[in-house]
């Protein structure tokens, strides 16, 4: 039905490959694995040289000699306060998208119709495709003085929220866009768990309540860890939200290392300090490990 | 087992919830048609206007067709390396397969910030000048594995037989390729295409550090946004900038729903 047999040289190559079925995946995967190695890789190499040379104060020139200065000049003012500031919201920002996603999640599993289910899904995960630059500006609107949310407060009643451009407005936009993240794992954590064991418990005479403490929130902690994962080390990392919605006392991280490759134009201690988030990271995932997170990805 | 009263709160949080996801997003697109240049709620009235005065804006088209080009070159990496990766890795074993497939999804995993700052350190190290193409390595880096999980979640549904019988058929491996892999992987590339735009299209993490002096579309938004310039006509891009990244990933949806052949 398809086309001739093929050629004698064809068909040699063919045979031969057959048998070789490493030589085929070698080259198969040579090419994008050296790509990786010798620009992602090699890039990252890069990030940690660059930390360890420093910069001219005057020309920005970075000049080629070994030093760990950028990493003790991290050690003073005002750093080690933007540091603990960040840890302490990428904390905050995850706890609240843990307790928000958990509820939610388990009406998906155990409400809501499976049609429902489906097109909520959706709806949670579609955002997440929504440019987050745009999603983070949202919020500039609707905070604005003028904007929506106090037009609504006025509507019901209440006095005005003056959060734009506060420590309060980035934990709340940094809820907002990393919540499908949650939302994710631990839905899938809830989905395993099995309908028995619930009805087990009612069986031993636990009220639902006691269930909920004893049997599904446990099963539930992978999935909260995995999502805790996301909410963590994206908040480290972000420099968009503290520069549109933050205001002069939320200097995070990112906003550091920005700002020392854009107006300081010191490439070296931008490096340097680039590399504390990989550190967090590092320990919380170890965290995280032990408490199952990477079975529930 | 939930109580009535539970099902209820449970309810109401679900619509809560929903209401926290989407009225951000819905209320930005109105104010794509705010017929006043006052950022004020409610908006006065309607009006297009400020989607014509975009597209009649000489640096925005430039932002636009840069971001465009970058989208479009980074998916034809992403689709090169992400299928080759996946072809290579779906069915063998090999010491070190999961550093291989560690070193793909990195990119996602680390903060954009630290991908792109070592970008960023990689081009300066070795005096690459920032252009379209150093743009659109940053953004293969993170497109590379879409391709590579939808073709690799493809390829591990699709029962190993099926390529078995045809080279029992007589097949050579090009034709197992062209008449049984390929239709069988064709959808989810496409969906992994998709997928790669719309990352691309409308990343600004990684993009910033490594654009230099040029402006894709989030970057020049970014820029406005920063200098509180030409808001309405920020607010009307990011509604495009919106429609251009969801409608990819919708038909991306219904290209993967396709399942694999021979499940088992």
């Amino acid at each position: 039905m398809e086309g001739p047999a093929a050629a004698g040289p064809l068909r040699a190559v063919s045979r031969f490959t057959w048998r070789r079925p490493r030589l085929v995946t070698l080259g198969q995967v040579s090419a994008p694995v050296a790509a990786f190695l010798l620009v992602y890789v090699a890039a990252l190499i890069a990030l940690l040289i660059q930390s360890l040379w420093t910069s001219d104060a005057f020309t920005g020139k970075v000049i080629h000699s070994w030093t760990l200065d950028n990493f003790r000049e991290i050690a003073d003012d005002p750093y080690p306060t933007i540091i603990r500031r960040t840890i302490a919201i990428a904390a905050a920002v995850t706890v609240t998208c843990m307790l928000l996603a958990f509820p939610y999640a388990y009406f998906l599993v155990r409400i809501a119709s499976r049609r429902l289910r489906i097109a909520l899904l959706v709806a949670t995960v579609l955002p997440l495709w929504v440019s987050y630059l745009v999603r983070v500006y949202s919020w500039r609107l609707l905070l604005n003085p003028d904007g929506a949310i106090n037009w609504w407060l006025n509507k019901l009643g209440l006095p005005d929220q003056n959060i734009a451009y506060t420590n309060w407005a980035m934990w709340l936009v940094f809820t907002y866009i990393w919540f499908p993240f949650m939302v994710l794992p631990v839905y899938a954590a809830l989905e395993r768990v099995p309908y028995s064991y619930i009805e087990a418990s009612a069986d031993l005479g636990a009220k639902g309540w006691t269930t909920l403490r004893r049997v599904i929130l446990p099963l539930a902690v992978p999935g909260l860890a995995a999502g805790s994962i996301f909410t963590f080390s994206l908040t480290l990392g972000d420099y968009i939200a503290p520069s549109l919605v933050g205001g002069p006392g939320s200097s995070l991280i990112g906003t550091v290392v920005f700002e020392n490759l854009g107006l300081a134009n010191n490439l070296p201690f931008a490096a340097a300090f680039a590399t504390i988030p990989l550190a967090i990271m590092a320990v919380y995932l170890a965290l995280m490990k032990r408490l199952g997170a990477f079975e529930s990805l | 087992m939930e109580t009535r009263a539970t099902r209820v709160g449970l309810w109401a949080w679900a619509v809560l919830i929903f209401a926290f996801l989407w009225i951000p997003i819905a209320v930005m697109a109105l104010y794509a048609f705010n017929s006043s240049n006052i950022q004020s709620w409610p908006i006065p009235g309607f009006s297009t206007k400020w989607f014509s005065q975009a597209w009649n804006d000489e640096e925005v088209r430039d932002a636009l067709w840069l971001s465009f080009r970058a989208g479009l070159l980074a998916t034809l990496v992403a689709l090169a390396l992400g299928s080759l990766a996946a072809f290579g890795l779906a069915r063998t074993r090999f010491f070190g397969r999961d550093a291989v497939s560690f070193i793909f999804v990195l990119p996602i995993a680390l903060p954009g910030i630290i991908t792109g700052l070592a970008l960023n350190s990689f081009f300066v190290l070795w005096g690459v000048s920032f252009s379209l193409w150093t743009i659109v390595v940053g953004h293969a880096t993170f497109c590379v594995v879409v391709v590579y999980n939808n073709v690799l979640a493809r390829l591990r549904r699709t029962s190993g037989s099926f390529f078995e019988a045809s080279a029992d058929l007589g097949a050579t491996g090009f034709q197992t390729f062209r008449y049984v892999t390929f239709p069988v992987v064709r959808t989810a590339i496409v969906a992994g295409a998709l997928l790669a735009f719309a990352l691309s299209w409308d990343e600004i993490v990684v993009t910033y550090f490594t654009a230099g002096a040029q402006n894709t579309l989030p970057l020049l938004i970014f820029g406005f946004i920063r200098q509180g310039q030409n808001l309405p006509i920020v607010n009307a891009i990011a509604l495009v900038v919106i429609v251009v990244s969801v409608i990819p990933v919708a038909l991306a949806q219904r290209l993967t729903s396709d399942p694999g052949v021979g499940r088992g």
